[in-house]
């Protein structure tokens, strides 16, 4: 069985205790991944300086370049995988494995990632709004004849990973072409990318030194947290609140994600239905981009309808199943525990259950030892209902009747917004609403991201901070 | 095996006689709890719902069993003069307390034990790393806990002067379930500013009580000072907590402790301070307690029925029992779990190893705050 060392600044370093990562379904042991303590991330990060003096020994260009081939290694390489190695299949099956995602969908989070690597000069020019590179590795620069100068807040960035949605790791891919060392510390049952893609990283000429994966438990992503001056956690409610206004920490969450139908629009909602679809289903529902929220005056009963015909038909298949679409739950009791809770939003006056009419017996299926819960979709007559702000980690909707002008006010904070309006004055709400992150204007499915735009928060702000520079001769 | 354990037929004489003075112990001890002229309030109270004489029915240790499980209740709320055995009523009387975070603490009164508790446990030290007349550091939590006084009284045992630096666990519990984290290392903080300050002034410390976390702190400052744990002076080190794993301890060894000795120990206000055997790379640094026995025992039973003894090498929780005559506890099912482990050469009893919290309690219990 592979065995996941943690890796301290590139170098391999063997606990004594161990984690197994184990099989969804079958609970068998698939690796053994090495358990860090706190203390030896306090200690390594005395050393963090290194890592971006490291990067910083590459010009950013250079860096892009490597990257792009890391992004080639990845898809196609074996590469190592802690004492052992992974083919690209290989790594598509232990992912799958581990976190119960078809593996179709780990190799769609593949291709992502590996886009994401190749169009690293556009990811990053955008992200700089064109600033010359070497402002960020020198710190300083002109631009139309006025001093710059963006300074770097920390030599790394720490990164506390989740299990659940492989596509989050897009997010940190420009750090290092950015000469900005990683800390990992890997989601429990998803060690899987942030190991192969150092290797690929390491096999296209990053310096070992500027990355470091610390497998473990509470303590160690407390310790990346407390040790980073720069770090992303990915987590529920809770964690969000407890990092609010923590300006060292993002922190990401649920999205409750929305799609928001102008009144306008709504009498011609079927046009969209496919949108709709795909906003809730893409993933399995997984993401915080997918929607979780279908808001319109009118017509939401039919819209839910709709939705319920399209989505009740759906069934879990196995994971290696070239049409499996639905993500299995993992830890025990999980998926009961939703859908119990589910069953009893919907008891609330105005709600209901408008798939459970579309298909026979409950929504959560076991299979062997996996549970899945299948697509789901609530009508709630009003926007006070609780069900009209849940999010699950599945193919989850609630389509909320509410008046156009109450919904800006009563949508809550809303990671990504499409909105179907041609009215002036609501798309102007719209753009100017501080609780929406991301705004698509038109028929945009919420899942589908463009590269080049900052997600939740521009990384490139949170890393460097532009301030003011003089220099006069000596 | 983790320990170099003792299987020869010379140890098994020695468990045997072990055994035997531990039964005899248990027959002074049952007769002076249960003697109405010398028993405590408690106990001669429960002797009368018995239904049965301890004082003649009790003859072994393994007959401790009859008196069921000791409730963890009991010894929440007062009067706590119902546990003074009137054997030793007109004593100063001391009281600790264990946990308290929300609630009533558990309490055990004191008069000599904790003296005599680590007396004992000083007779474990090796003279080398902890010199007699040495000044000591106790860098931990005091408050209503015996182990200030515990660790003062073991410095003056041996001859040297105890320096003390507090840390409230009930305070830093609260930080954590607030999730202060600033305030907590503003804290944690304060308390390492202290133990640095005393380590400079020029005392002669040279051995050290502490916790885990607050050593791995204190090394951690020392050494963006330029300086180390043993460069600060300080040659020997006794340290205990349930986040004490075999990780930490090779983590401590290899990189923080820089020479000095350092000897785990596991222990309680309720039952008194167990030793460890000598861990290191020979046994992948894997600690093994045993307890002060006959005062203590530690034993390590089945889960779900815990009147059984789990196999050697197996996991089981923790129970306890203490013998003295100042406090009698029979089979307390402690908030730990771990392995047992065989005799040792030098403690030819039961031991436990790899003690972390009970699982039915480790995702509700806030552990490892100091």
């Amino acid at each position: 069985m592979i065995h996941l060392p943690v890796l301290r600044w590139g170098e391999p370093y063997t606990s004594l205790e161990v984690d197994e990562v184990v099989h969804f379904a079958t609970g068998e042991p698939i690796a053994r991944v090495s358990r860090a303590n706190g203390g030896l991330i306090q200690r390594d990060m005395r050393k963090a300086a290194r890592a971006r003096e490291a990067l910083r020994a590459f010009s950013i260009e250079d860096l892009i370049a490597r990257v792009g081939r890391a992004g080639e290694h990845y898809m196609t390489a074996t590469l190592p995988m802690g004492d052992g190695a992974q083919s690209p299949d290989e790594f598509v099956h232990a992912q799958s494995a581990s976190t119960g995602l078809p593996e179709r969908m780990c190799r769609a989070n593949m291709k992502k990632n590996a886009f994401v690597l190749s169009e690293m000069g556009a990811v990053l020019t955008s992200l700089t709004r064109g600033l010359a590179f070497d402002v960020l590795s020198t710190g300083q620069g002109v631009e139309r004849e006025v001093p710059i100068s963006y300074q770097a807040q920390s030599p790394v960035l720490g990164l506390v990973l989740p299990s659940n949605s492989p596509g989050v790791h897009t997010l940190w891919l420009p750090i290092v072409p950015l000469q900005i060392g990683l800390v990992l510390k890997p989601g429990p049952q998803e060690p899987w990318t942030p190991y192969r893609m150092a290797a690929a990283f390491f096999e296209a000429g990053i310096p070992r030194e500027a990355i470091a994966i610390y497998p473990g438990q509470a303590d160690v992503g407390a310790a990346v947290l407390d040790s980073c001056a720069r770090s992303l956690i990915f987590g529920g409610t809770t964690t969000v609140d407890r990092y609010r206004g923590t300006p060292r920490v993002q922190a990401h969450g649920p999205g409750f994600t929305k799609i928001l139908i102008g009144d306008d629009q709504v009498d011609r909602w079927e046009r969209h239905l496919d949108m709709m679809v795909e906003s809730v289903f893409v993933n399995s529902g997984r993401s915080c981009i997918n929607c979780s929220g279908i808001w319109a005056s009118r017509h939401t009963r039919e819209i839910a309808d709709a939705l319920a015909e399209r989505l009740a038909a759906v069934r879990p298949l196995p994971p290696e199943h070239p049409d499996a679409s639905l993500a299995a739950f993992t830890v025990p009791g999980v998926a009961e525990a939703i859908s119990r809770a589910i069953d009893a939003g919907a008891q609330a006056p105005g709600v209901e259950d408008v798939t459970a009419r579309h298909r026979p017996g409950g929504r959560l299926v076991k299979e062997g030892a996996a549970d899945y819960l299948l697509p789901t979709v609530l009508h709630a007559s009003s926007p006070e209902a609780a069900v009209a702000k849940q999010e699950y980690m599945f193919p989850f909707v609630t389509v909320v009747e509410c008046p156009q002008a109450r919904m800006l006010e009563a949508i809550g904070p809303t990671l990504v917004c499409t909105a179907l309006t041609r009215h002036d004055a609501f798309r102007r709400q719209l753009l100017d609403a501080v609780h929406i992150d991301r705004l698509n204007l038109g028929p945009v499915p919420t899942t589908r991201l463009n590269w080049l735009q900052p997600h939740e928060g521009n990384i490139v702000e949170f890393l460097f901070r532009a301030r003011a520079f003089q220099s006069a001769p000596l | 095996m983790q320990v170099q354990t003792d299987t020869s037929s010379a140890s098994a004489a020695r468990a045997a006689e072990a055994r035997a003075a531990l039964d005899a112990w248990v027959r002074e001890i049952v007769d002076w709890h249960f003697d109405p002229a010398s028993g405590s309030p408690f106990w001669l109270e429960r002797a009368g719902t018995l239904g049965w004489d301890p004082r003649s029915e009790i003859g072994t240790f393994d007959d401790l069993r009859r008196f069921g499980p000791f409730e963890d209740e009991w010894l929440r709320g007062g009067p706590v003069q119902r546990w003074v055995p009137r054997g030793l009523a007109g004593k100063p009387v001391y009281v600790f307390e264990t946990g308290g975070t929300t609630g009533i603490p558990k309490t055990r009164i004191n008069i000599d034990d904790f003296r005599i508790d680590y007396e004992l446990f000083s007779a474990t030290l090796p003279g080398e790393h902890f010199p007699q007349g040495a000044n000591w550091l106790m860098l931990g939590p005091s408050g209503p806990r015996r182990l200030r006084l515990a660790v003062e009284h073991l410095t003056q045992h041996r001859g040297g002067i105890c320096f003390c630096v507090d840390l409230d666990p009930r305070w830093v519990i609260k930080l954590i379930q607030k999730g202060w984290t600033d305030h907590l290392q503003a804290y944690k903080d304060h308390v390492i500013d202290q133990a640095v300050t005393v380590l400079s002034a020029n005392h002669d410390i040279r051995c050290m009580f502490t916790t885990p976390k607050l050593l791995e702190a204190l090394a951690l400052r020392l050494e963006s000072m330029g300086t180390t744990i043993r460069k600060a002076g300080i040659t020997g080190i006794f340290s205990g907590g349930t986040e004490f794993t075999p990780q930490w301890n090779r983590f401590a060894h290899e990189e923080l402790l820089d020479g000095a000795y350092m000897t785990p120990t596991y222990g309680n206000t309720l039952m008194g301070l167990a030793a460890s055997a000598p861990s290191g790379p020979h046994n992948d640094y894997t600690i093994a307690y045993y307890a002060p026995q006959p005062r203590a025992v530690i034993e390590v039973v089945d889960f779900d029925t815990p009147e059984r003894l789990v196999p050697y090498g197996d996991t089981g929780r923790v129970r306890l029992t203490t013998l003295t005559r100042e406090f009698f506890m029979p089979g307390f099912l402690e908030r730990d779990e771990g392995e047992r482990e065989p005799p040792y050469e030098r403690y030819p009893w039961d031991g436990v190893s790899g003690v972390r919290p009970y699982r039915e309690f480790a995702a509700s219990t806030t552990v490892g705050v100091y």
